[in-house]
């Protein structure tokens, strides 16, 4: 029993990252009708906007500690963030260690305004054009947005620790009533999934009770009939293509202390995504967000040594075994909806 | 792009019919194929000659390519991307997992090497085979759905064989480290190895590494026995290419590209013509996949990233997918710019510059630098993204339209017709 709770614990925060990044995919896909290779170089730049806020927060000058001295006998030079000067200690380390978290105000934003930008400059203009060539530009800008982050932050993996509060581990086994000792979880990844479950909570509430999910969600259905109604359905879209990307982002800041964001992170994300959009179903919101934390718990069991022993490597396939089938048996994937993507 | 098809299509059926005569048809190609097969041979005949046009020592040699590696690539991923060319250009399916079956294939000319021969054309031969078997089964599953499913199903496959080959079937794959040909290897076939001396692939004898060097004033000409080699195989599958786009099977593939519904409305299956198209092209990366092999002799799982698959989408629609020599334009392209720009460095930029004064020359170092060297990557996708958006038929494309301003003087109807295809 406790290895089946562990192994599920194990599979959320992965698939809670699937999942958020599967929904962009779907929303985008659902408004726009377009297939975006570049969602996990949204991811990416998430990421590195946690590693941008750290380094501009730790920006220091150097002091001169006159009481100190170092081994040569002249005075000490330290460096001093900027921080201390203008917080003071005590709340100066407290914002350094909270970094990652106040991301997520410095994220949705630069998101937000890049997502506009990306649609209206780029994506606006391959609505008519196929399907091919949709995949082709998003992938081409995937790749650039890649090399431009390489550029600015280097190819080694940059550590980004997670708040001193959230960084140990705790022992989940006996706060749930079981021995303890035996379900030991690191508590950020416990944040991660919950916090995934508040963006999950909040796009599905903005979307089902505000009066411009509902437009977004009529437009979903049948966009022209939307835009005969007077409704500039663009617009709206436009936006939702922002929100999409920062959701995409703050999957990206949040799981920073999980794996060391290096420029490339976003494309082994993508893969695994699209088979999870494929296998919830082209279009389908709560299929993308099922189907994300269903694989992600799939995989944390295939990766059982127990698993292993008897099918080795399992672990690595087995989203893409599991995709293979539910396309060859449930075509429109587990909750696709009729018309969607079918030629 | 459908109605860019069309407009193919349609001028390439006056050229066909014509081409029909007898007396115009050599090696069953068309005046106009066989001028561009022609061409294509003289330029890979010659290429050691084309592409070295600088001295030796002098500031423009670094943009020579014509030494026997980079000129093996060129030929072999124009193979691969050919290949790529008959399932995509042609069809329309777009394939996101072909680098599996150039690793497929490898991987079985790399054990044909280690267990009979060090001889090239058994491997070669059973890495198409291989391949195309692969290509079959892949093809098989993947082609019940299209589109974007399409492309998930075979980029799913890929990532499943690259995955594989890097853990689970490290005895067969060499897993991390890859495989290459050891002294102590059966090879049933070839005698026993000298002492001291290592296996090296060859052709009846003849040394893949093989070649000599021919030195006219201040030039090094290079002839490399692999390259040529290569080369023969990939003219033999450029001229095949030329002929299934011209036969009626090319047409009915150009049919699935341009209206699935209608084809099948006049009683014909898309089916088993797209899953011909896709094992074919499968065989095509098994052949680009054993030819490597036979050229460096060793092979990786990365070889079948998905990212490898990335990059022959990116060559053919670079050149331009759907003409015949687009891929091939475009895998030269891209490697070219793989080896020699990203071997740029910032002294080298500081020579060029050198002509400016200060500090302009270190405005141009730091505005030119991020796209060279490490940075290839991004005038790559830049690249890329321009081709995408402007000229979706890629370099061929291109090259018309500068052709047409030309000719549009002299007669309009002239043209349209396309000079590739």
């Amino acid at each position: 029993m406790e290895a089946i709770i562990l192994q599920i614990l194990n599979g959320l925060d992965k698939g809670s990252a699937y999942a958020l990044i599967a929904m962009g995919l779907t929303l985008i896909f659902g408004t726009l009708g377009v297939v975006n290779f570049a969602h996990g170089a949204l991811f990416m730049v998430g990421a590195f906007c946690a590693v941008t806020l750290s380094r501009i927060l730790t920006l220091s000058h150097e002091v001169v500690d006159p009481t100190r001295t170092d081994f040569l006998g002249n005075p000490l030079k330290i460096d001093v963030p900027y921080a201390y000067d203008w917080f003071g200690q005590a709340t100066g380390d407290a914002i350094i260690d909270w970094a990652v978290p106040l991301s997520i105000l410095f994220a949705v934003p630069v998101m937000i305004i890049m997502g506009v930008v990306m649609e209206r400059g780029l994506i606006k203009h391959f609505y008519k054009r196929p399907h091919a060539d949709q995949i082709l530009v998003t992938f081409g800008l995937a790749i650039v947005l890649q090399e431009v982050i390489k550029y600015f932050y280097g190819a080694n993996p940059i550590p980004t620790p997670a708040p001193q509060a959230f960084a140990s581990s705790m022992d989940m086994g006996a706060a749930l009533g079981f021995e303890a000792g035996q379900i030991i979880y690191p508590i950020w990844r416990l944040v991660y999934f919950v916090f995934a479950a508040i963006v999950i909570g909040c796009v599905f509430a903005f979307l089902q009770f505000t009066t411009f999910g509902m437009v977004v969600r009529a437009g979903m259905a049948d966009r022209e009939t939307v835009g005969l109604l007077g409704i500039n359905i663009d617009k709206r879209f436009t936006i939702m293509f922002g929100i999409a990307a920062a959701v995409a982002g703050l999957a990206g800041v949040m799981y920073t202390p999980i794996t060391s964001p290096n420029y490339h992170m976003g494309m082994d994300f993508l893969v695994l995504s699209f088979v999870v959009v494929v296998v919830g179903g082209m279009g389908s919101l709560p299929g993308a967000v099922l189907a994300g934390f269903l694989l992600g718990v799939i995989e944390a069991f295939a990766s059982l040594p127990q698993v292993l022993d008897v099918l080795p490597g399992l672990n690595q396939i087995i989203i893409f075994l599991v995709a293979i089938v539910i396309l060859l048996t449930r075509p429109r994937g587990l909750m696709g909806r009729k018309g969607v993507m079918e030629e | 792009m459908t109605d860019q098809t069309e407009q193919h299509a349609t001028s390439a059926a006056p050229a066909a019919s014509s081409a029909t005569k007898p007396s115009t048809k050599v090696l069953g190609l068309g005046p106009k194929d066989f001028k561009l097969m022609f061409l294509v041979v003289v330029l890979t005949m010659a290429a050691p000659f084309l592409l070295n046009p600088f001295p030796e020592g002098s500031a423009m040699a670094q943009f020579n390519a014509g030494y026997p590696d980079l000129m093996q690539r060129f030929v072999i991923f124009g193979i691969f991307a050919i290949g790529f060319n008959i399932l995509f250009g042609l069809t329309g399916y777009l394939s996101f997992g072909h680098a599996a079956f150039l690793g497929v294939g490898s991987y079985a000319g790399i054990w044909m090497m280690k267990l009979l021969t060090m001889n090239v054309i058994p491997a070669i031969v059973v890495s198409v085979a291989v391949a195309g078997l692969f290509a079959l089964v892949v093809g098989y599953i993947s082609l019940r759905r299209s589109g974007i499913y399409f492309s998930i199903l075979t980029l799913a496959f890929a990532q499943m064989s690259y995955s594989l080959a890097y853990s689970v079937l490290t005895p067969i794959t060499g897993g991390e480290t890859g495989l290459q040909p050891k002294v102590a290897d059966p090879r049933i076939l070839d005698g026993a190895l000298e002492a001291g001396a290592s296996p090296r692939a060859n052709l009846f004898g003849l040394e893949m590494g093989a070649g000599f060097e021919w030195e006219v004033g201040n030039w090094l000409f290079t002839f490399n026995a692999g390259y040529y080699v290569a080369a023969v195989v990939m003219l033999v599958a450029f001229y095949l290419s030329i002929r299934i786009f011209r036969s009626p099977f090319g047409m009915m593939l150009r049919a699935v590209k341009s209206n699935q519904q209608r084809l099948s409305y006049t009683g014909l299956s898309p089916k088993p013509y797209t899953l011909a198209a896709f094992v074919i092209s499968g065989m095509y990366a098994g052949l680009a996949g054993g030819l490597l092999v036979a050229m460096d002799t060793q092979v990786g799982a990365e070889r079948m990233f998905w990212t490898a698959s990335g990059e022959v989408v990116l060559m053919t629609i670079l050149g331009g997918a759907g003409t015949l020599i687009g891929p091939v334009l475009g895998a030269g392209l891209i490697k070219y710019m793989e080896n020699i720009l990203s071997k740029i460095n910032k002294d080298i930029l500081h020579e060029w510059f050198f002509f400016l004064p200060d500090g302009f020359e270190n405005l141009m170092v730091a505005l030119v630098y991020p796209f060279i060297g490490k940075g290839w990557h991004l005038t790559l996708g830049i690249i890329f993204m321009l081709v995408v958006i402007f000229l979706p038929g890629g370099l061929v494309e291109g090259g018309q339209k500068i052709a047409g301003l030309f000719k549009r003087g002299k007669d309009a109807d002239a043209s349209k017709t396309t000079p590739a295809e």
